[in-house]
Order: structure tokens, then C-alpha cells, then sequence
């Protein structure tokens, strides 16, 4: 292991140009957000009407209400400033503010992707420990191959055979939503596993959880899967390197070396790689939303588009991209500050 | 012992002709029991996509709505004429399968070409062109990469317009970020080495050495990123015609079927089953294959 | 914290415990969010569901039926001539309260104009508030119906009309109409929050909104000063449910006891469940593959006539509609007056289609397209599935059909502009009236421009002639002749293939107590009572 020597002024310039390099994607993620939507053929006013459709007066005048007369770029202009003073607009068809909506919507995305994770967690480790030890045994096989089949899961069809066996066959978990309808929880966190403690009623909290089940184990399945490879081939890597060779030879027992030494080194890219899940999670909570009527940012993106809600699209699509950045942000930094190598690289 | 004395001289000068290349390569591939599982399954996919009509017992598209909803044949109700049952206005299930395996193969094969050879010559221009070409490449790729695929890609199928073509371009285009880093990465150590110094000092041209010093040297990661890349394709078309952003019925696409499916899940698990079982097999062959060739391919994890 | 406590310990036993005075809580499984709380400028009937619990209008549909009865109105009185109508309103009637507002008045003359002014005057404070699109107060014509409408006193509004219009009191009676209170319009104004008004309504309906949560739920509670009096349930919670299939499991658990619009193919395993009776009724609507008739080949009837002779209607309403639609010959629907029951519809014969075709110049068949419904309708579950089913239909004589589709307001949009050659729509009728469908759909008024209603763009005088006589006919007897003959030219001309009408099915749960359909497809809530188990 190199020396680690570093200087707070490199630390300094270290972060500086990442963040730096974070602001011309911001830029273009606002230009990609706002001019893609503007190419979506269809037109907002016309999908209101229904069968009845709009006279033409009308029209023009809902155009101008909206603010969808003027020129792409002067609209693109007035949008960047709203965005800037946290104004996000408001969604054409329940003409809430967007900003509203998206934080009424996303705990309950939050809490599904934070489960998944932990669900992935706990159970990738561990098996990708365990493969890692007993390289080539049978239960490496097993992990392997079970995990390559996660990997390869189309997630919507999972979910659905889940349903069809655990809640239509079984009837041990229930069909969809986030808790029992007869509950009435006072959203305080949003996070429902939170706010039932607060109900003082164990049937509401239980509920919530039985009602998360098929949903975290639809998302996790994927991080799972990528999880247990990282942590096994990250785990070969630290077993094969001198010190633990070394820590052997002293007679430091199995145990010992492999849950201190190695796991402790092997976990580092591990725990970049579930940095870097949080736009797989997306993707999957799109799916995973849809399938289980899980009121989330997903669920809502979808639906936007579908009802060409422009305002809610463009927020969703900036508010989205804008986390994911941040995330991959901080786990660029922590990562970068850890290990030394990585900062000098570049 | 002749075939020791045999293979000495090239023992003795590996550099110039590696020994059976192929041979050699076929030896570690063939070593990995998935990576050969892989390669027959996605042999026997491409065997069923080309003799879909001789094998489909059926038309995919001839309804006839008086035998909707047949259960499989081993089921009460089933019959053999219909092995894997009959979908809601009573299309033979199996013979849809059959000939949607051609639309998947077709969406993976054509997205990675598309990504492969856009990608590529992406990541090739930035790499030698460095500068502000670098830059604003890299940096779009960035932002394809930043937005969640799946979202990504539904906003452009919402742009172009709902279909297969387009969801293959959709998709295509959500991935080609991998293929620009991963070509640009390749320009980058490749051109720091000797080989290509001494080819670029004896007055070999920007696109002579693109293409026929570079390119061939960083074909073992695209091929491997690609086979990888048909079964993120794959999964991603399904994803979209599941979300009836893809292919359009009556078209037999695996997602699509299953999206016609969905409202069906209570009372015929059949419809459901099947062509979520199809694509899972079908990717998860050529993750089996695609992880083989990178051990096959990859020096660095030969041990 | 203890408030929420509070409330699942009064709410929750409803289920699980027969304890005397447990309160009832009903659940409704609704299929989506509405899009706010106020009628006037929504156009789906999740959101008229969702608001109709809260609100009350000036006259009220009967429950279960069409006929207009008292509402906040007690009385009303319509001069001789039939533009003026003087409503007299119902005292002490209460509104809502909620933690922003306290009313401090019970519902006067000056909700009724503020209701009425909020929708047709554009300098009205709300008239651009939430949205500018009053859709439905311009589609019943109000703007230019309406002359002026006067606060007589406290408890008296004077309507005034442009010219007499027979369906007035009735369409004070949908959704739109919807009276809130302008006494919490002005405390947000004020407050600078004018849109809390259609966000966190006040109304004198029989149930007050407790807690919305997007895509989750909608919570209410009976109103215990209702002037009808308390609703029998105490509370009401709809349970947003998008997909039917999950629905009719949450049905089958008793974790709902209603749901709107079943799949067709879960009917049997419904119709079978003990715990569970389906109610049904003819809904007014039709769905229909409407031909372009000013586009080659269409403009050839015998063409149309061929088309409509090679589909199997049976077929494609049997497997599709299942049980919920009844195959349609007119383009009104069986419930509705002056509907002709005496016209024969085409029949299926693909021989007799072919030669027809042949005649016509077509023997070898021929290209073309057919759009198809981009969503579920009452009076279309599954535009691509039928689209299927009438593409292998016409492709055994020969006409290649292409299945096109676009997201819903460009596919009508599209539609109406003429764009296709054969396109699937549909309607539901507003107000019970043959003209509604008539001639909004088939005159040449509507054919005309580019965003009329009538997508066959079918202008034939004799058929225009009898329908816009009927318009301007007051005795409801020659009406129906006319409209009756109408029908008849209508099937000689065929430019629709008219495909079904819709059954109302609604699946209710054994417990519940006098659930009654409304023919116009809302589902309300009082008056329904529930049994404890």
C-alpha cells in the first residue's frame, strides 16, 4: 500500500473539478429535458378534450394561458428561469405545481428503492462472500448462476409471476398498493414504515411491510444480482493479494481474515457499484410502479407521458436526472477521497 | 515427440504468430459450461427464428375466438393442438413464441449494430480528436448516461412515435454512451503505445491508424460488451412493448405479448407465463455467452 | 399524531369487529386519480366520481335515474315563454369546514351566481383559476345561451335565458354545475391561494374530503349536517386501483366493496362468486369504425356496405366485450327514445361482401388503413384487440388493412381532421337526447373543418334534413319519427360500422345496501348503506 500523502489544497482542487464537470451536464440535462418534450408529437390542450375535442378560439387561448404560443427558445428562457428560483411549473392536468406533486410522490419511491437496496445488500454479500471462499463449490455455482438469472429477469414479467403466485395462489401478500385502505396514516415522513409507528396500531405498520414485500424483492432482484458478482470477484481479488497470504500464514483464523481483512478491502467497489444502482433503480421503479400501483415518481412519469403533461415531464425528467447526478456525485467524491489512486489519475 | 519439435519454433517466437488463436480461445470458452450452455441455447433461438415457418404449428396471427383462452395442453381443457394454449381472441401462444424469437433477435442484433458502429466511431473521433470534439461528446454521453435508461428511452419512443423501429432506435441510442467510453478508452492506451507511435512516426494518416492499427485492437472488449449488450437490448424492446411503447399488436413481440397479457394474469397464467419465460431465456443465453467470451477473451482474468 | 391514532381506532374495526357503533366505512376501488376538485373544468368521470361525493348542485338526477329533482333549489318557477327561470333556494344549509376555513354562513344566492359566473365571465377572479377550459359549460352551449343571472335576494336567483332551451334544468343537474362556496372562494383569494378552492373543496354534499393522496387514496367522511341528512355510511374511501384484474382480487378480498369497470374477462368468475352480485344496465353510449366518406374507396357506399358485411360484429363483441356490450345496429343506443328497432342490420356474409365488392371495382380487394382506439372506453375496452379481430375479418375479402395508432388527443385530433380512412371512436350521451348523438356525430355541421365530432365526414342531405328538423321540432312525437327515419337512411348509407353499446357492470359486494347505477356511469354513495358482518 502506497503512502497516503495528500495535501487538503489537492483534496480541494479534487472536488472543485468534479463539481465543476457537474455543471455543464446539469446545463444539458435542463436543454435535453425541455427541447426533447417540446418533439413529443400531440398536443396537451387536444388530449384534455376527450372525444368532444376543442374549437379552435379556444384553443389559441389555452395555448397562450399556457404560454405555449411563444418561440421554443423564449420559452426554454423563461422555463431556465423558473427553474432557477425553484419554480418547476405546474402540471397541465391537475394544475398542481410540479414541485408539490414530486415530493407528495417520492417517499414512497424512496422507501421502495431503500428497501431494494437493503434487501440486495443483505442478501448479495453475504452469498458473494461465501462464493468467493468456497471458489468453484457447488454453492459458487448456484450463486453465480442464480444471480446471472437476476440479472437477466425482465423485471415487469417477475413481477407479475410474483403476483400470480403469492397473492393470487398463496394469499399471503397483498395485490398492490402501499397499506391497507382502512388505515388512515397522517403522512408526516411520507416514509409509511415510519409514519404507521406513529399510528400506534401494529396491524397498519405490518401492513405497510406486507405491502412492500413483492415490490422490494422486484427491485432488489437486479442490485442483488449485481451485488453478489461485485462482492465475490472483488472478494477473489483481495484473497489473492500478499497481506491476507500473510495474515493466513500467521494462523489468523478463517473467520478473522476473511470478515476483517479482505472484507473490509473487498467492499470498496462494492459499495461504488450500489452508488451507482440509483439509475438502475429508476428504471426498475418505472416498472416496478406500474405493475404494483405503487404511487411513486415512476408510476407518475409514465403516466405524464401518456397524458403529454408537459410541465410534470420536464420537472420529473430534471428533478430525476438531477439526483442521479448528485449521487453519482458523492460517491465519485467519498470514492475518490478513500482511495487516492483514483484522484492522481486524472 | 514430433509434435513437440513441431511446435517449438513457434513457441519460440509467440509475438509473431500466436498458436491457433481460435484454438486457444476455444479452449477457455469451451472451459465455461454456462458460456457453452449459452451458445446452444442462442444457436436453437436462431434455428427456431429461421424455421418459424415450418415449425409454428399455426399462423401467429389467425384468431378464432371461439377457442380463446385454451389452457396448456397438459391442463384440464388443454389440447395438443395448441400446446402452450391460446391467447384472449385465440392465437396459438406456441407459434406466436416461435415467430416472436425473430422480432427479439432481429431488436438485438440491429440495436447493436447501431449502437456498435455509432458508438464506435464516436468514441474513435473523440478519442484522436481530443479538444472540444472530446469534450462535448464525452460530455452528451454523460447525460444520456445520467438519465435512468428506461425513462430515457420512453421519452424518445413518445417522441418518434410508438413502433418497433423506433423502440429499437430508442434503445439503441441509450446505450451507445457504453460503446463511445468504451472506444474512446481503447483509442486512448492504444495510441500511447509503441505500436502506434512508430506507425504514426513512419507517416500513417489519422484514419489509416483509426481503423487499421487502433480498431482491430479493441475489437475483444466491443465483441464482449457486445453479446452483453444484444441482452440489455432485448430486455429493454420488452420493457418498452410491455409498456405499449414497442412493437405494435398484432405483432408477436415477447413484451408486447405480455403487456396484452397482463389484464389476464387472474384467470390464465398461461398468457403471462410463457413469453416472460421466452425473454428471461433468451437473455440470460446471451449473458451466459457474453460473460464466457470476456473470460475467453480477457487476458487479465485468465488465471 | 393521537388525532390519526384516534381515527384507525375508529375506522378500522368497521372490519374486523361487528361492535354496534363501529362506524361504516365503505371503499370504493376507483380507477384513478382524479385530476383535482372542481367539475367545471374536468372532462373524465374519475373526477366527476371523486368531487360529485362533495358537492351539491342547484337540481340533482334522481339516484339511479335521469329525472331532475330539487337540489339547493327548493323550488323553481320558468315563465310562460321559457327563457326565465326563478330558482328558490333551500335555507340553512350548511357548508364544509376544513383547517383553513371555517364557514361562516349557510349557502346563499351568491354561491349560485358565483357558480354560474365563475365559468362564463372571463373577468370573474376564478374564471382562469385551476383552468380557463370550462369544457362542459361550453359544450351544453351555456355561454351563449345565457343572458344574465340575477341575485333576487338571500335565497332567490333569477336565470335568464337567451332563448328557450328544454334541457336547461337538466344540465344544471351534471357535473359541472357543481355549487361552491363563494364565501371560501374570497377568504383564498384573499389569502393568495385562490386554486386551495379546487384542491381542498368545500362543498354541501353529503361527504366531506378528509385526505387525498395521489394514486393511493381519497378519504371521506360522512357530513353530519347534510341537508338531505347524514349519509348511512360514516365513512367513504376510495381506493385507487388503475388495473382491473387487482381490483376484482381487492373485490374478491372485501378489501373493496365497488368497483367500476370490470374486465369483461373476469365476468364469470364474478357472476359465480357468492359474495359478490354484478349489477348491470344499458349505458348511453355507442362504439363504432366510423368510414371516411369523402376518401377513396369509402366514398362508394356499396363499398361501406361490403366492409360492414365482412366483419363478424358477433365475433368481435363477444370476445372483446365479453358480457359488457351488446352489439349495436343504429348509432343510438337501445335505451334511448326514438331508437329504431325495426332496422335490420348488415348481416355477417363475406360471400355476398366479396361480390359486393367486385361491383364496386374492387374484386381483387385493397389497401387501406384502420385506426385504432389508443384507450379504454366504456364503449371500447381494447381498440387494438377489436382493431385485430376486424383486420383478419376484412383480410378474407381481400382488404388489407394497416392497424394505426397515436396517443389519444392527436389520434382524435387526427380523426377529426379526416386523416384516416377507417377509425374506431365512440360517444356517450350527456343528456339522454337522440341530437346529442344525431346529429353531433353525423350532420354536415360537424363534417365540415377540421375538428368536428362527425369523423366519417358524412354530409347526406336527406339525412341531415331530418335530423336538424328534429332539432328545432319541440313535439317530442315528431321528434321521434324523424329521428327513426334517420336511422333508416343511416344503415343504407353505413358509414359506420357500428360495432357495440356498452352494459354498465358494476360488481358490488353482498353487504352493501341499495348501491343504485346511474345511467350517466357516477357513482355515488349516498343512500347506500352497508351490513355489518
Amino acid at each position: 500500500m502506497p503512502l497516503r500523502l495528500f495535501s487538503i489544497q489537492d483534496m480541494l482542487r479534487f472536488i472543485l473539478t468534479r463539481v465543476s464537470l457537474v455543471i455543464p451536464t446539469f446545463i444539458g440535462i435542463t436543454l435535453l429535458a425541455f427541447f426533447l418534450i417540446r418533439l413529443v408529437p400531440g398536443d396537451p390542450i387536444e388530449t384534455m378534450a376527450g372525444e368532444r375535442g376543442i374549437d379552435v378560439a379556444r384553443h389559441e387561448q389555452l395555448k397562450k394561458d399556457f404560454g405555449l404560443d411563444k418561440p421554443l427558445i423564449v420559452q426554454y428562457g423563461y422555463y431556465v428561469e423558473r427553474v432557477l428560483h425553484g419554480d418547476l411549473g405546474k402540471s397541465i392536468v391537475t394544475r398542481e405545481s410540479v414541485l408539490t406533486e414530486f415530493q407528495s410522490l417520492f417517499p414512497a419511491t424512496v422507501e421502495l428503492a431503500i428497501c431494494a437496496i437493503i434487501f440486495a445488500l443483505l442478501l448479495g454479500i453475504p452469498a458473494g462472500i461465501v462464493a468467493a471462499v468456497r471458489r468453484n463449490s457447488i454453492f459458487d455455482h448456484g450463486v453465480m448462476g442464480i444471480s446471472l438469472t437476476g440479472y437477466s429477469m425482465p423485471i415487469f414479467w417477475w413481477g407479475l409471476i410474483l403476483i400470480l403466485v403469492f397473492s393470487v395462489q398463496i394469499g399471503w401478500t397483498p395485490v398492490s398498493g402501499r397499506i391497507d385502505v382502512l388505515y388512515y396514516v397522517e403522512p408526516v415522513t411520507g416514509f409509511l414504515l415510519i409514519d404507521t409507528l406513529f399510528t400506534e396500531d401494529e396491524g397498519a405498520f405490518l401492513s405497510a411491510l406486507g405491502h412492500l414485500i413483492l415490490p422490494t424483492i422486484v427491485l432488489g432482484t437486479q442490485p442483488l444480482a449485481t451485488i453478489a458478482r461485485m462482492t465475490r470477484s472483488a472478494m477473489l481479488e483481495v484473497l489473492g493479494e500478499d497481506y491476507i497470504r500473510t495474515a493466513k500464514a500467521k494462523g489468523l483464523s478463517r473467520f478473522r481474515v476473511v470478515g476483517l481483512h479482505a472484507l473490509r478491502n473487498a467492499l470498496i467497489p462494492v459499495v461504488t457499484v450500489i452508488g451507482l444502482q440509483v439509475g438502475v433503480l429508476f428504471t426498475g421503479a418505472i416498472l416496478t410502479e406500474t405493475i404494483f400501483s405503487w404511487p411513486g415518481i415512476g408510476k407518475w412519469l409514465i403516466e405524464a407521458i401518456f397524458r403529454r403533461d408537459y410541465p410534470v415531464l420536464q420537472g420529473g425528467l430534471l428533478l430525476v436526472g438531477a439526483i442521479v447526478m448528485s449521487v453519482n456525485l458523492i460517491v465519485d467524491l467519498t470514492y475518490g477521497l478513500i482511495n487516492p489512486r483514483i484522484r492522481h489519475n486524472r | 515427440m514430433t509434435a513437440e519439435t513441431m511446435e517449438a519454433p513457434l513457441v519460440a517466437a509467440p509475438t509473431a504468430t500466436p498458436p491457433h488463436p481460435l484454438r486457444e480461445f476455444w479452449g477457455y470458452f469451451s472451459a465455461n459450461r454456462g458460456a457453452v450452455a449459452g451458445l446452444f441455447v442462442i444457436v436453437s433461438v436462431v434455428l427456431v427464428a429461421l424455421l418459424a415457418d415450418v415449425l409454428a404449428p399455426h399462423s401467429p396471427y389467425l384468431t378464432d375466438t371461439s377457442i380463446a383462452l385454451k389452457p396448456p395442453f397438459w391442463q384440464e381443457g388443454g389440447s395438443i393442438t395448441y400446446p402452450l394454449g391460446t391467447d384472449a381472441i385465440g392465437r396459438d401462444i406456441l407459434s406466436r413464441l416461435i415467430y416472436g424469437s425473430r422480432l427479439s433477435l432481429l431488436i438485438g442484433v440491429i440495436v447493436i449494430s447501431i449502437s456498435i458502429v455509432s458508438g464506435t466511431i464516436f468514441g474513435l473521433v473523440a478519442g484522436f480528436a481530443r479538444g472540444t470534439t472530446e469534450i462535448f461528446i464525452m460530455r452528451l454521453m454523460d447525460i444520456i448516461l445520467t438519465m435512468p435508461s428506461l425513462l430515457l428511452a420512453i421519452v424518445i419512443v413518445a417522441v418518434l412515435g410508438p413502433g418497433l423501429i423506433n423502440s429499437m432506435l430508442a434503445v439503441a441510442l441509450v446505450i451507445l454512451p457504453h460503446y463511445v467510453r468504451l472506444a474512446r478508452a481503447a483509442v486512448i492506451t492504444e495510441t500511447s503505445k509503441d505500436y502506434v507511435t512508430a506507425a504514426r512516426v513512419s507517416g500513417a494518416g489519422t484514419l489509416r491508424l483509426m481503423f487499421k492499427e487502433v480498431l482491430p485492437n479493441c475489437t475483444a472488449p466491443l465483441i464482449v460488451q457486445a453479446s452483453l449488450g444484444i441482452s440489455t437490448a432485448i430486455l429493454d424492446a420488452a420493457a418498452l412493448g410491455f409498456l405499449g411503447l414497442g412493437a405494435q399488436p398484432p405483432s408477436p413481440e415477447w413484451g408486447t405479448m405480455l403487456a396484452d397479457a397482463r389484464e389476464f394474469v387472474l384467470r390464465a397464467w398461461w398468457v403471462v407465463t410463457f413469453p416472460g419465460l421466452a425473454i428471461l431465456i433468451t437473455v440470460l443465453a446471451f449473458n451466459l455467452l457474453g460473460d464466457g467470451l470476456r473470460d475467453a477473451l480477457d487476458p487479465k482474468l485468465k488465471r | 399524531m393521537k388525532k390519526s391514532a384516534l381515527f384507525a381506532a375508529i375506522c378500522v374495526p368497521a372490519f374486523l369487529a361487528a361492535a354496534p357503533l363501529a362506524a361504516k366505512t365503505l371503499v370504493y376501488c376507483s380507477e384513478g386519480s382524479p385530476e383535482n376538485f372542481y367539475p367545471g373544468v374536468n372532462t373524465t368521470g374519475t373526477s366527476f366520481d371523486a368531487s360529485t361525493q362533495i358537492y351539491s348542485r342547484v337540481v340533482e338526477f334522481e339516484r339511479g335515474g335521469t329525472q331532475v329533482q330539487p337540489g339547493l333549489a327548493e323550488k323553481w318557477d320558468i315563465s310562460a315563454d321559457g327563457t326565465v327561470y326563478t330558482f328558490h333556494l333551500r335555507k340553512g344549509v350548511k357548508w364544509h369546514s376544513n383547517k383553513n376555513f371555517k364557514p361562516t354562513r349557510d349557502m346563499n344566492a351568491d354561491d349560485i351566481v358565483f357558480m354560474f359566473e365563475r365559468q362564463w365571465k372571463q373577468d370573474n377572479p376564478f374564471f382562469k383559476v385551476t383552468s380557463p377550459n370550462h369544457s362542459y359549460f361550453d359544450d351544453m352551449g351555456m355561454p351563449k345561451l345565457l343572458k344574465s343571472v340575477e341575485k333576487v335576494d338571500a335565497y332567490t336567483v333569477k336565470v335568464t335565458l337567451n332563448q328557450p332551451e328544454a334541457p336547461f334544468l337538466a344540465d344544471l343537474a351534471m357535473e359541472f354545475a357543481a355549487v361552491q362556496s363563494k364565501e371560501y372562494a374570497d377568504a383564498m383569494l384573499k389569502a393568495g391561494t385562490p386554486e386551495k378552492i379546487d384542491q381542498e373543496p368545500i362543498g354541501t354534499g353529503p361527504f366531506y374530503l378528509v385526505q387525498y393522496q395521489k394514486d393511493a387514496t381519497i378519504r371521506y367522511k360522512a357530513f353530519n349536517e347534510y341537508y338531505g341528512g347524514k349519509a348511512k355510511i360514516d365513512d367513504l374511501v376510495f381506493s385507487i386501483t388503475p388495473d382491473a384484474s387487482v381490483r376484482w382480487a381487492k373485490l374478491q378480498k372485501g378489501e373493496c366493496h365497488v368497483m367500476p369497470y370490470p374486465n369483461p374477462a373476469d365476468l364469470d368468475a364474478m357472476k359465480k362468486d357468492p359474495n359478490v352480485t354484478v349489477l348491470e344496465q344499458a349505458g348511453l353510449n355507442v362504439g363504432y369504425l366510423a368510414y371516411n366518406t369523402q376518401k377513396k374507396p369509402f366514398d362508394d357506399v356499396r363499398v361501406r356496405k361490403a366492409l360492414n358485411m365482412a366483419m363478424n360484429k358477433k365475433a368481435i363483441v363477444d370476445a372483446v366485450y365479453l358480457s359488457s356490450g351488446v352489439t349495436a345496429k343504429n348509432p343510438i343506443p337501445p335505451s334511448m327514445w326514438s331508437y329504431n328497432d325495426a332496422v335490420k342490420d348488415d348481416p355477417f356474409d363475406p360471400e355476398a361482401a366479396k361480390k359486393l365488392l367486385a361491383e364496386a371495382g374492387y374484386p381483387n380487394g385493397f389497401e387501406t388503413d384502420l385506426w385504432a382506439m389508443p384507450v379504454q372506453r366504456p364503449y371500447n375496452p381494447n381498440g387494438k384487440r377489436v382493431a385485430e379481430l376486424m383486420q383478419a375479418d376484412l383480410a378474407k375479402i381481400g382488404v388489407k388493412a394497416e392497424i394505426k395508432t397515436y396517443e389519444w388527443g392527436e389520434y382524435r385530433k387526427r380523426l377529426q381532421a379526416g386523416e384516416s380512412q377507417m377509425g374506431q371512436m365512440g360517444w356517450t350521451g350527456d343528456n339522454g337526447d337522440p341530437d346529442n348523438f344525431l346529429h353531433t356525430l353525423l350532420g354536415c355541421d360537424s363534417a365540415k373543418g377540421v375538428s368536428g365530432s362527425n369523423i366519417a365526414k358524412f354530409c347526406y342531405k336527406p339525412f341531415d334534413d331530418l335530423v336538424t328538423k328534429a332539432k328545432v321540432t319541440s313535439d317530442q312525437k315528431a321528434r321521434t319519427e324523424l329521428y327513426k327515419q334517420a336511422q333508416v337512411i343511416f344503415k343504407e348509407q353505413a358509414p359506420w360500422f357500428t360495432v357495440a353499446h356498452a352494459v354498465q357492470l358494476k360488481p358490488v359486494r353482498k353487504e352493501v345496501v341499495d348501491f343504485k347505477l346511474s345511467p350517466f356511469g357516477r357513482h355515488t354513495f349516498y343512500g347506500v348503506d352497508i351490513k355489518g358482518k
